[in-house]
């Protein structure tokens, strides 16, 4: 069945009849990051006003793979299970090169986490999920209210814009530009967004199939090298939730984009893959993509959250993911600042964002690279690649249909302290009593104490007495971990050496 | 890295079985084959840092240019 668009109203904002008062933040954009961020900010009582031009979910499924962590974040906004029961799980994944197998794999992670390591779930879902949260929390979200000029004058930030009913202009403390790749804040400000381009097309069709095209009833996600149904290049096939599957088809430098995404290209490229049996085409896009991001995320007021920031390519799906990333760590420290926390907390969103993006980006062009071969001799190391893999491990690990989104380590940056191999890292979920450890330690900073580790500390304090199970096994026991709002561990300790525990909490913005 | 001499006695045993392993190749094939042989020498020897110093080595070499044919 079609996912019904409906639109959400538009009501004329206050401002085009008296001047608003001063918010502490707008946030431009109303996708996943923006709708995100509001949410983020308004559970820690900070009131934002969203702008979006648009008025409708993202038209397309778009960004449909969403990692454990992103899930594990939304867990926190209050979004988290209701994503997970709407969305497939992954299960089973094929390699193929040609038209032979290569290898499958396991896709479900190991045991005692809340969350499975990736879902399907079409972006407009995900969008409405998070509208609908955002408006049981008050988010004033102003759709078909377009942004048209903005002024930093370094205090706040004035901003032009134009409704149905006519323009007005809004005054804030901070403007998040969460608008996409096409960012029209960043242009406005003439920003310079470099990196790599890549010269291939790519094909994504979503086909509603009463059947599934996979020998099983269970949801898998097919990736082939060399597809005998389509020369010389690479596709996917993967289920997305209302028996919606996802083809993805490189097609190539040489291609029209306009001539590829017109039904009678498209019908018989479908039937190819999953043969002459009834389908319903539900939507479909040629795009390009490229590698890049801003120097800095942050200038002055206006702060530059999700593909805003950088755009990396699909494989890997980093995209959304990374953008959600960015929301979990600028959350916290905006809402800190709001309430009196020195701006400089703010730089440390630009460096670890920097420093996650830019991970992101080497991935996702390494992916890119192994998928494009640009010379007869990356092509033949690939092709000798895939042809080990079938007996070989080692050639398997080497094989980059995209390597799939994973928080990065904030070890060595600035607000982390001590070498310990877990600081930097996400917290690692484990089951907790009835519940689990990420239910229990995310949105503000929480000491862990496990244990014959007791500390006398102003912070606040979750200690296990009998750490046991997975618990036991990822923590350890009479230690203890002082765990940030975004869920990184800022540090660990052997000791509880009240002093040391204190300073490493002033050194991650909790004493701010 | 080492580019001193590692293989001893047997250099002449080794480099007589490289060659047996193209044995009746033709230049595609040997090509595949050097690839492969790549791929796998990268895993036996498994150190980033040894391997970017010998991808460094050859690419930089630049030695004689060898008698004209």
């Amino acid at each position: 069945m079609a996912y019904d668009y409906a639109p959400f109203p538009y009501t004329a904002p206050p401002g085009l009849t008296e001047a608003e008062p001063r918010h502490p933040a707008v946030i431009v954009g109303a996708g996943p990051i923006g709708l995100a961020m509001a949410i983020d900010l308004a559970q820690r009582g900070v009131k934002t006003v969203v702008l979006d031009d648009n008025n409708v979910v993202s038209v397309g499924s778009r960004a449909i793979c969403w990692a454990k962590r992103t899930l594990e974040i939304f867990d926190r906004l209050g979004v988290g299970t209701r994503m997970l029961d709407k969305g497939v799980t992954w299960k089973v994944g094929r390699l193929f090169h040609g038209a032979d197998e290569v290898y499958s794999f396991d896709l479900l992670p190991e045991d005692g986490h809340k969350y499975p390591a990736f879902i399907n779930l079409q972006q407009y879902y995900v969008e409405q999920y998070l509208v609908e949260r955002a408006q049981e929390l008050g988010v004033d979200l102003r759709f078909l209210n377009k942004v048209t000029a903005h002024r930093d004058h370094s205090t706040h930030v004035e901003i032009d814009v134009e409704t149905p009913d006519g323009s007005y202009t809004l005054e804030a403390e901070y403007y998040l530009a969460c608008e996409g790749a096409g960012s029209p804040t960043r242009k406005r400000m003439e920003l310079p967004f470099e990196g790599q381009t890549f010269e291939e097309h790519f094909l994504i069709v979503d086909v509603e199939l009463p059947q599934s095209p996979f020998e099983t009833d269970d949801p898998e996600r097919w990736f082939w090298f060399a597809p005998p149904f389509h020369k010389g290049q690479s596709a996917l096939l993967h289920k997305q939730p209302d028996n919606i599957y996802r083809i993805d088809l490189q097609l190539g430098p040489e291609t029209d984009p306009k001539e590829e995404a017109t039904e009678e290209k498209v019908i018989p490229r479908i039937k190819a893959i999953i043969g002459d049996v009834p389908f319903r085409l539900d939507w479909m896009s040629v795009y390009k993509f490229r590698c890049a991001k801003l120097d800095r995320f942050v200038h002055g007021r206006v702060v530059f959250v999700g593909d805003s920031a950088h755009v990396v390519s699909p494989f890997g799906a980093r995209g959304g993911n990374g953008g959600i990333q960015d929301v979990d760590n600028l959350g916290w420290k905006l809402a800190a600042v709001l309430h009196g926390a020195p701006e400089a907390l703010l730089e440390t969103y630009q460096e670890e964002r920097a420093h996650g993006s830019a991970e992101n980006i080497l991935n996702s062009s390494r992916a890119t690279n192994f998928m494009t071969p640009k010379s007869p001799t990356e092509a033949m190391f690939r092709n000798e690649v895939l042809r080990l893999a079938a007996d070989h491990p080692f050639a398997r690990k080497l094989i980059n249909s995209g390597r799939l989104s994973q928080p990065c380590s904030l070890a060595g940056l600035s607000l982390q302290s001590g070498d310990h191999p877990l600081v930097g890292q996400v917290v690692i979920d484990a089951p907790l009593g009835n519940g689990w450890l990420i239910e229990a330690v995310q949105g503000r900073f929480v000491l862990l104490t496990l244990g014959d580790f007791v500390a006398e500390t102003d912070i606040e304090t979750l200690h296990i007495a009998k750490p046991d199970g997975p618990l036991r096994a990822r923590y350890g026991t009479d230690c203890g971990y002082l765990i940030r709002p975004d869920g990184h561990i800022a540090a660990a300790f052997d000791t509880a050496d009240a002093e040391a525990i204190t300073a490493a909490y002033a050194k991650a913005g909790g004493a701010l | 890295m080492t580019l001193e001499d590692n293989m001893g006695a047997e250099g002449d045993a080794i480099y007589a079985a490289l060659m047996q392993a193209h044995e009746g190749l033709n230049e595609a094939e040997s090509h595949s084959l050097n690839a492969r042989l790549i791929l796998m020498m990268m895993n036996e020897i498994g150190d980033a840092e040894r391997l970017a110093s010998l991808f460094e080595a050859a690419r930089s070499f630049e030695g004689s240019e060898g008698p004209k044919s």
